[in-house]
C-alpha cells in the first residue's frame, strides 16, 4: 500500500536526516582533526589555521615518537594486557556461566546472587585499592614481581560478561547435550564441543568486551604499575600529554611541529588498532549492546 | 524435623490395619542426611563443580574482600593493625563527614551535591539522546545509509576514556605561548558563547563549564552506542501497526505517541533503571582525567574525594571509605527502590 505522506511526517523525515548528519559528523569531527593536526606544521596548528584539513604537511611527530623506545614499550605491554587479560578474563567467565547455566547445580541461585549484588554493590575506589596493595605483597611473595599480571589477574572481571555468556548458554537446546553424553562425552567436551560452537557469537562479543576494556584501561595500571616501563599505551598517553600541555615545560620548544601534534599523533596511533577491526567486530558490539537490555 | 504420627502410619483400607508410609520414611532420610546428599551429589558431578571454583575466587578476592576492606570506615585506623583487630569507632568518621564543620566535611558536601548533580544532568540530557536517535534512525530507510550514519555515531564508544579526555582537554585548551586556545573554544567565541578572556583561559580551568563539557562529551562518547538498544526495539515494532494507525488518520505524533512509544517502553524502563542504579556510581576516571584544582567547587565527586584523601593511606582511608560507603549504600537503595518501582508500575524489571 503506497500512500502519500503526511506533512508531519515528511518534516520529521527530513529533520531526522539532517540532524542525524550533523551529529555523525559532529562524532567524527575531533578524529579527523587529530589526524590532520598531527601531520600539521607548527605555525598552522599553534595558530589554529588547521581546521579540518592538514596545512605544512610534516611527519616528524611520528617519527620522532617511532624513535621513542617508550611509545614501544607501552604499546607492547598494552598488547600483553589485552592478550592475557582477555583470555584469562573470557576463560573464567566461561566455567563459571557454563556452570550457572545448569539447573542441576545446587545452589545455583545463592552462585547467581553472589554474582549480581558484585553489580549493585562495589567497595569504591579506596577499599579495592586497599585489597590490591594486599594482592600485590601476595603476588610478590610467590614471586610474580611483574605488576602486569595482578593487573591481568586481578583486574577486569565483569559480572554483566558472565550473566550474557550465562544466558547464551541456557538457549543451548539441551537434547544435543544429552545425545553427547549418551555418546560417552565427559563435561569438558561437552561444553567445547557443543556449547562452545554453538554460542559463538555472544562468546566472541563477550570477548570483543573484554578487549576493549584491557585495551582503554587506565586507572587501575597507573595505580598500581610503579615501574614506568611497564606502563600500558593509556597511562603514557595520559602522561605524555600533562608533560606537552604544560607551557612552562615547553618553553624552550624548538621542532618544526607544535607539542599538540605529538599528543595527536600519540592518540592516532592509539587508535589506529580500534579503527581496522572495527568494520569487522562492529556487529558483535552492536549484538553486545542489545543482550545487555534484555531481562536477566 | 520429624512428621507427624499420621503421616507415617497410613490404613489400608483393604486389611483395616495400619502400616508404614514409605514415602514419609523417605522423606526423613532425605531431611537426616541433607549435607551428605550435597556432599555426594558435588562429588558425583565435580567436574561441574569445580569449573565455578575460579570465578568464585575471582570474585570472592577482588569484589568481596574490598567490601570487607571497607568496613574500616567504622574502626580507629591504626595501620599496624589489620581490620579485623581494630577497635570499633563507631559512627565518628561519618558524623565527621557528615557534621563536622570543618573543611572536609565541607567539601564532602559540595561533593555529594556534584555527584547528584552531574547524575541528574545525565538523567535530563544524556538519557533522552540516545533515543531520540533511535526515532530518527528508525526514519532512514536506506539500509545502507543508516548503517554509515550508525558507524560513525558508535565510533566514540571504542575509545578509551584517556584518549576521549584528551582529544576535550585539547580542543578546549587555554591559549598561552605555546598557541591559541583550542579550535572548538575559538569556535564558540566566535559564536558569541564564550567570551575571548573566558577561552584563553581555557574551558577546562572555569569550574562553570565543568558540567557542560561532562554532559556534552557524555553524549558525543555514549549515545550513538547506546541508540542500538532502542533501535532494535523500535525496529520489531509490526508494520501493520503503522498501517492501521495511518488509516485510523494518525499524523507522525500520534503514531510516536500511541505506537512507537508504547513499544519501547519497556526498553526504556530497563535502561532507566540501570541508569538509576549507577546514578552515585559516576565515573570516577573520566572526573579525574577532566577535572583540576581550579574546578573541584562544580566536579569534585565523592569518589575524587575519596581518591585523594584516602590514597595517602593512615588515617585517611578510614574517613575514605566512610564517603564511600554512603554513596554506595544510597546508590544500592536507588536500584532496588528504582526496580522495585518499576516491577509495580510498568511490569517490568531488570533483577
Amino acid at each position: 500500500m503506497k500512500r502519500k505522506l503526511e506533512i508531519s511526517e515528511l518534516i520529521f523525515k527530513i529533520l531526522s536526516y539532517f540532524l542525524l548528519t550533523v551529529f555523525a559528523l559532529m562524532c567524527l569531527y575531533p578524529f579527523v582533526y587529530a589526524v590532520s593536526a598531527s601531520i600539521s606544521g607548527r605555525h598552522a596548528v599553534e595558530y589554529s589555521e588547521v581546521v579540518l584539513f592538514p596545512k605544512d604537511v610534516q611527519f616528524e611527530a611520528f617519527s620522532s615518537m617511532f624513535q621513542n623506545n617508550m611509545f614501544w614499550n607501552s604499546y607492547s605491554n598494552t598488547l600483553f594486557l589485552t592478550l592475557y587479560g582477555t583470555i584469562w578474563a573470557l576463560g573464567v567467565s566461561i566455567l563459571g556461566g557454563y556452570a550457572l547455566s545448569k539447573k542441576r547445580l545446587l545452589f545455583r541461585k545463592t552462585f547467581n546472587f553472589f554474582l549480581v549484588f558484585t553489580m549493585w554493590f562495589s567497595a569504591g575506589i579506596i577499599p579495592q585499592y586497599l585489597n590490591y596493595l594486599e594482592t600485590q605483597k601476595v603476588f610478590q611473595s610467590v614471586g610474580i614481581m611483574d605488576d602486569k599480571w595482578l593487573v591481568v589477574i586481578a583486574m577486569g572481571m565483569a559480572a554483566m560478561n558472565i550473566i550474557l555468556l550465562r544466558n547464551a548458554f541456557e538457549n543451548v537446546p539441551s537434547e544435543i547435550e544429552e545425545a553427547a553424553i549418551v555418546d560417552g562425552a565427559t563435561e569438558m567436551q561437552v561444553l567445547g564441543k557443543v556449547y562452545i560452537p554453538m554460542s559463538k557469537s555472544t562468546i566472541a562479543t563477550v570477548a570483543l568486551f573484554f578487549a576493549i576494556s584491557r585495551w582503554n584501561g587506565y586507572f587501575w595500571a597507573r595505580q598500581m604499575i610503579s615501574n614506568q616501563n611497564e606502563h600500558p599505551l593509556q597511562v603514557f598517553i595520559r602522561l605524555q600529554l600533562e608533560m606537552y600541555t604544560d607551557p612552562d615545560q615547553m618553553t624552550g620548544w624548538n621542532r618544526v611541529y607544535a607539542p599538540d601534534s605529538m599528543i595527536y599523533a600519540l592518540i592516532v596511533c592509539s587508535i589506529i588498532p580500534i579503527l581496522i577491526i572495527y568494520p569487522f567486530i562492529q556487529k558483535y558490539f552492536a549484538k553486545g549492546a542489545n543482550a545487555g537490555g534484555v531481562k536477566e | 524435623m520429624k512428621g507427624r504420627a499420621a503421616d507415617y502410619l497410613v490404613l489400608d483400607p483393604v486389611s483395616g490395619t495400619y502400616h508404614e508410609n514409605p514415602e514419609q520414611v523417605v522423606r526423613d532420610d532425605v531431611e537426616k542426611h541433607y549435607w551428605l546428599n550435597v556432599g555426594r551429589t558435588i562429588v558425583k558431578d565435580w567436574r561441574l563443580y569445580l569449573m565455578l571454583v575460579p570465578m568464585l575466587l575471582v570474585f570472592l578476592f577482588w569484589r568481596y574482600f574490598p567490601m570487607y576492606e571497607l568496613l574500616g570506615c567504622f574502626k580507629v585506623t591504626d595501620a599496624v593493625l589489620p581490620v579485623n583487630e581494630q577497635l570499633f569507632s563507631g559512627f565518628s568518621y561519618f558524623k565527621r563527614l557528615l557534621v563536622g564543620g570543618d573543611s572536609l566535611s565541607q567539601s564532602f558536601w559540595m561533593a555529594m551535591r556534584n555527584t547528584f548533580l552531574l547524575s541528574f544532568y545525565g538523567l535530563c540530557f544524556g538519557f533522552p539522546m540516545p533515543i531520540i536517535l533511535a526515532l530518527f534512525f528508525n526514519e532512514v530507510r536506506s539500509n545502507a545509509t543508516r548503517s554509515v550514519l550508525q558507524v560513525m555515531t558508535y565510533l566514540p564508544k571504542f575509545m578509551s576514556t584517556v584518549v576521549m579526555t584528551s582529544l576535550v582537554a585539547l580542543l578546549v585548551k587555554q591559549g598561552s605561548i605555546i598557541g591559541q586556545m583550542g579550535i572548538v573554544s575559538q569556535a564558540l567565541v566566535k559564536l558569541g558563547l564564550i567570551s575571548e578572556e573566558v577561552g584563553n583561559a581555557g574551558l577546562l580551568n572555569n569550574p562553570g563549564f565543568f558540567r557542560a563539557i561532562y554532559q556534552i562529551s557524555g553524549i558525543w562518547e555514549g549515545a550513538g552506542y547506546d541508540s542500538i538498544v532502542y533501535f532494535a526495539a523500535i525496529i520489531a515494532i509490526s508494520p501493520t501497526s503503522y498501517e492501521a494507525a495511518q488509516i485510523d488518520g494518525a499524523g507522525k505524533w500520534a503514531q510516536m505517541r500511541y505506537v512507537v512509544l508504547p513499544s519501547i517502553l519497556s526498553t526504556i524502563v530497563i535502561m532507566l533503571i540501570t541508569r538509576i542504579g549507577s546514578l552515585l556510581n559516576i565515573g570516577y576516571e573520566k572526573v579525574l582525567l577532566l577535572y583540576n584544582t581550579k574546578t573541584y567547587v562544580t566536579a569534585d565527586v565523592i569518589s575524587t574525594l575519596a581518591y585523594r584523601t584516602g590514597l595517602g593511606g593512615g588515617a585517611g582511608t578510614g574517613i575514605a571509605s566512610a564517603a564511600e560507603m554512603m554513596n554506595n549504600v544510597v546508590g544500592m537503595l536507588l536500584v532496588i527502590g528504582a526496580n522495585t518501582i518499576a516491577r509495580k508500575a510498568a511490569n517490568t524489571s531488570l533483577y
